[in-house]
């Protein structure tokens, strides 16, 4: 893929590419407005190419994904020397920490384990700085827009090996639901017993 | 500055997150319409609905007043750039008329990370702004134009907007009222 990758950009690269620079620290910032507005207009962009919520969501989802994708190198060479975490609860110790700082300034509230279901992890958020300007309107109550960073998430976890489906519910603020694979589980199980 | 570690600025957000957004928005339109006209088309028209809330923000936020000439609107433009990417463009290249100059920066939060595949030579990647300047000076009854001439990102050495007075728009009084 690399080959065929490098064939593709080729002729119009700027002089200097993009690692010839260092690596920022990521400590660059933008005016909160800045970034509402742009996010509201992706929000109306998706909201006029479906019918119905769900649809909705799974677009927003998905553009969290192409993010969540483009985050995971970023990260993890930046604070975590090029090592990828390889448990379970590391690695959303991870998100919930260093992840959310770097995105949002803050650590994100919790982070829970489901009590009934050992594949189901919680972490909660009371505000997402996605939905601070939002107002869900009545009939779409079941709207989440943070739907979009369960995206980004969902996409961190699933690159890193831990096969997971992500999703955002109105529960104490915003509540981002990770129900890993089976398989995920049973594997971290085995981690631990060596 | 913040010490590493603390709260973000609550009125600020970490610029990688909205270069990201930006960059899966366009690579979103990429993939919904067939040419890169009409994805440059999109976002300006997205740029418009922005510019056309953030001036309440700028206004808000800046307390500037009415401008004087077309010069004072371009320190006013320039001061919008400052304070929402971050960025303090340079003003220059005015026609001799006066209604007509050009803004150059070499990097912006839009275009962090971005290079453009050959088949995108067409795409103005940064086509949103046009439409905030549009959106934006429209609602403080100016009619501009404004677009790429040089772009960082097809190979120029900076980036450059020409942005051009058109008119002034008259205000449109309901009927029936004076």
């Amino acid at each position: 893929m690399s080959s065929n990758y490098v064939a593709v950009i080729s002729q119009v690269r700027p002089k200097t590419s993009i690692l010839d620079k260092s690596l920022s620290k990521g400590r660059g910032e933008v005016n909160l407005s800045t970034f509402a507005l742009l996010f509201s207009e992706l929000v109306q962009y998706c909201q006029n190419k479906v019918c119905s919520v769900p649809e909705l969501q799974t677009r927003l989802g998905e553009i969290g994904q192409e993010v969540g994708v483009k985050l995971i190198d970023l990260y993890f060479v930046r604070e975590k020397n090029c090592k990828r975490e390889t448990k379970l609860l590391n690695m959303l110790i991870f998100i919930k920490t260093t992840l959310w700082k770097g995105l949002f300034g803050r650590e994100a509230d919790k982070l829970e384990h489901a009590n009934d279901d050992e594949r189901i992890y919680y972490i909660i958020e009371k505000e997402p700085v996605v939905n601070k300007f939002i107002s869900v309107p009545k009939d779409k109550s079941s709207l989440n827009c943070a739907i979009f960073i369960a995206g980004i998430v969902e996409a961190i976890l699933n690159s890193c090996g831990f096969a997971a489906k992500v999703t955002a519910h109105w529960h104490k603020g915003t509540t981002y639901m990770v129900q890993f694979d089976e398989n995920v589980i049973a594997r971290d199980k085995q981690m631990e017993e060596r | 500055m913040a010490r590493p570690g603390t709260r973000l600025d609550s009125k600020k957000v970490n610029s990688e997150l909205f270069t990201l957004t930006y960059g899966a928005l366009v690579s979103q339109l990429m993939r919904d319409y067939e040419n890169v006209d009409d994805v440059n088309k999109q976002l300006e028209r997205m740029g418009y609905n922005i510019g056309v809330r953030l001036i309440e923000d700028y206004l808000a936020k800046t307390g500037s007043g009415r401008c004087y000439d077309f010069r004072d609107t371009a320190e006013k433009i320039q001061t919008g750039f400052r304070l929402y990417l971050g960025i303090t463009p340079v003003i220059t290249n005015w026609s001799p008329a006066g209604d007509e100059f050009s803004l150059q920066f070499d990097s912006s939060p839009l275009t962090e990370f971005v290079e453009l595949p050959d088949h995108c030579l067409g795409l103005k990647y940064c086509n949103v702004l046009t439409g905030v300047l549009r959106g934006a000076c429209e609602m403080v009854q100016l009619d501009i134009t404004s677009m790429f001439v040089q772009d960082h990102l097809k190979g120029d050495s900076i980036t450059e907007l020409r942005i051009k007075f058109i008119k002034r728009l008259e205000d449109a009084i309901p009927a029936g009222e004076d």
